[in-house]
């Protein structure tokens, strides 16, 4: 079996399989969060320690992961672009960023509120907080160079570099940070893992699960319109256009 | 049902977070359609120009 | 390859050397920044002492930024970047020397001034040896570092704002281990691990940035 995935490199062949790629990851997406959502809330009996508030876990802890998974997704896209030289790669890391900086935004976000009832303070510069502050910092740097260059080439190239420059920062940084911490002796938030039952292990994984494949959905969605808009001047998009265009009346 | 939405003393901070996290990912979902279809109405906005361009010619 | 070296850094330096007003603005805005922190958080001594080093660190940071759109802003403008992208000469090479030329002019002035500001702060003797030391590490990594952003938002409208949210995130570990590396000396503590830690990460710097800044170039001038 030969499949030539070099076909589905090219914008005009991807557009469509990306299309209908899309509800195989947004239903499971769904399915799977009103599951969690609904053991998380209402099933799952208060914790005897943190009360109501260890609810925050199950939407913090996915979207903590999926803020790191993205940027690494996005610097491997990146780098794919830069080394077979291809748009459709370089475009991915761009239908990306977004995504991963509101999951970055409402990691903070989550942990705030659950830090207030559980340490009694929204914001401590604990280590994967900070991190992940910086973290956001970065993801909206890689956006304003984005939108700052008009040049779509140019622009997709030189955010592509600054992701992978990035990417082999976040390392350094998470290791700077947590040992910044223990110097303080700054708070640590770790939720402790030996300790949390079954029950909720299984309910954040299937959130977990879940925030994966509405990011990669998402994602394909909108690589779907940076390649209309990229490619508006090539003919399979006019065609396109005349086809649906005829569908809207 | 209002006893579900009750969470106590902290009531405020788990539908804080869930509320906020709800909001965010419909917003991403509206801004992201509405994306789409801006772009498609520009698109089939120069087609018609266009095809308007050659029968005239 | 060291032939280029030479001539770039030379030619570098004399430009650099020209405009000195330049140089001293950058220099100028590093004490004042210092300076103003006493008058906002009051001018107790043993405040002062323990904010110094992040202080002194984070003004000589804001300072290296200030200079950062003039590494290739100039040769941008007039022409003899894109002759250089285009030479025969690794460009990797040529952007390397110019960064040190620009540390030269930029940094170091910012390394011998920071023993008077350590003295504003109360930080005499060992500290003040050790802040200077660490800004002696640090700074380099810092132009580096920021060479990657300039390079990339070369001739870009607000390209000086954009430097900064693109490069601010990427100087966290250097600011952490060099303000430490002060803190923990005067604690008593051991303050070696700090001093490998930056040296590594300035050899890192060293090998894997002038490829980037290289790159960045290129994609910037095409």
């Amino acid at each position: 079996m030969n499949i030539n995935w070099f076909k589905y490199a090219s914008p005009a062949s991807f557009y469509p399989l990306a299309g209908k790629m899309i509800p195989w990851f947004a239903i499971p997406a769904g399915i799977l969060a009103f599951i969690g959502l609904v053991m998380g809330l209402f099933v799952l009996p208060p914790d005897f320690k943190q009360g109501e508030s260890y609810r925050i876990i199950f939407i913090h802890v996915p979207a903590a992961w999926m803020s790191m998974v993205i940027y690494l997704a996005m610097a491997f896209w990146a780098i794919v672009g830069m080394v077979w030289n291809s748009r459709l790669s370089a475009m991915m890391a761009i239908a990306l960023a977004p995504t991963g900086a509101m999951f970055c935004f409402l990691a903070l976000w989550t942990g705030a509120l659950w830090g207030k009832p559980t340490w009694g303070t929204y914001w401590v510069w604990d280590a994967r907080l900070t991190t992940q502050l910086i973290l956001l910092f970065m993801y909206l740097g890689y956006m304003a160079l984005h939108a700052a260059i008009e040049d779509p080439r140019r622009a997709a190239r030189a955010s592509g570099l600054l992701a992978i420059v990035g990417a082999f920062n976040v390392p350094i940084i998470y290791f700077s940070v947590q040992w910044w911490n223990t110097l303080h002796q700054g708070a640590s938030i770790t939720p402790n893992k030996s300790e949390m039952a079954a029950s909720m292990a299984s309910v954040m994984l299937i959130m977990a699960v879940a925030a994966w494949l509405y990011a990669i959905a998402v994602a394909l969605k909108r690589v779907r319109c940076e390649i209309l808009d990229r490619e508006r001047h090539a003919s399979w998009v006019a065609e396109l256009v005349t086809k649906t265009g005829q569908v809207h009346g | 049902m209002a006893e579900w939405f009750d969470m106590g003393k902290h009531t405020w901070f788990v539908w804080g977070s869930y509320g906020v996290f709800a909001f965010f990912i419909v917003a991403e979902l509206l801004l992201l359609e509405r994306r789409r279809r801006t772009i498609l109405q520009r698109l089939s906005r120069t087609s018609r120009m266009n095809s308007g361009v050659n029968d005239e010619t | 390859m060291t032939v280029i070296f030479r001539t770039i850094l030379v030619r570098e330096l004399t430009l650099g050397l020209r405009r000195k007003a330049d140089m001293l603005m950058t220099l100028f805005f590093c004490v004042i920044v210092a300076s103003m922190f006493p008058l906002a958080v009051g001018p107790e001594t043993e405040l002062l002492r323990t904010m110094g080093p992040g202080i002194i660190w984070v003004a000589a940071l804001l300072a290296s930024l200030l200079s950062l759109e003039r590494l290739f802003g100039g040769d941008y403008a007039d022409g003899t970047l894109e002759q250089m992208v285009i030479s025969s000469h690794p460009l990797a090479m040529i952007v390397f020397a110019k960064v040190v030329a620009h540390w030269l002019l930029a940094g170091l002035p910012l390394v011998l001034i920071s023993p008077l500001l350590a003295l504003q702060y109360g930080l005499d003797g060992d500290e003040g040896l050790i802040l200077v030391a660490t800004l002696l590490i640090g700074t380099p990594i810092l132009s580096l570092l920021g060479a990657v952003g300039a390079a990339l938002t070369l001739g870009l409208r607000g390209g000086g704002v954009l430097i900064s949210l693109l490069v601010l995130p990427l100087f966290v570990p250097v600011l952490i281990f060099g303000s430490a590396a002060v803190d923990d000396a005067a604690a008593g503590l051991s303050i070696e691990g700090h001093f490998s830690l930056l040296g590594a990460m300035l050899i890192a710097a060293l090998i894997l940035t002038p490829w980037a800044i290289a790159s960045a170039l290129r994609i910037s001038i095409e």
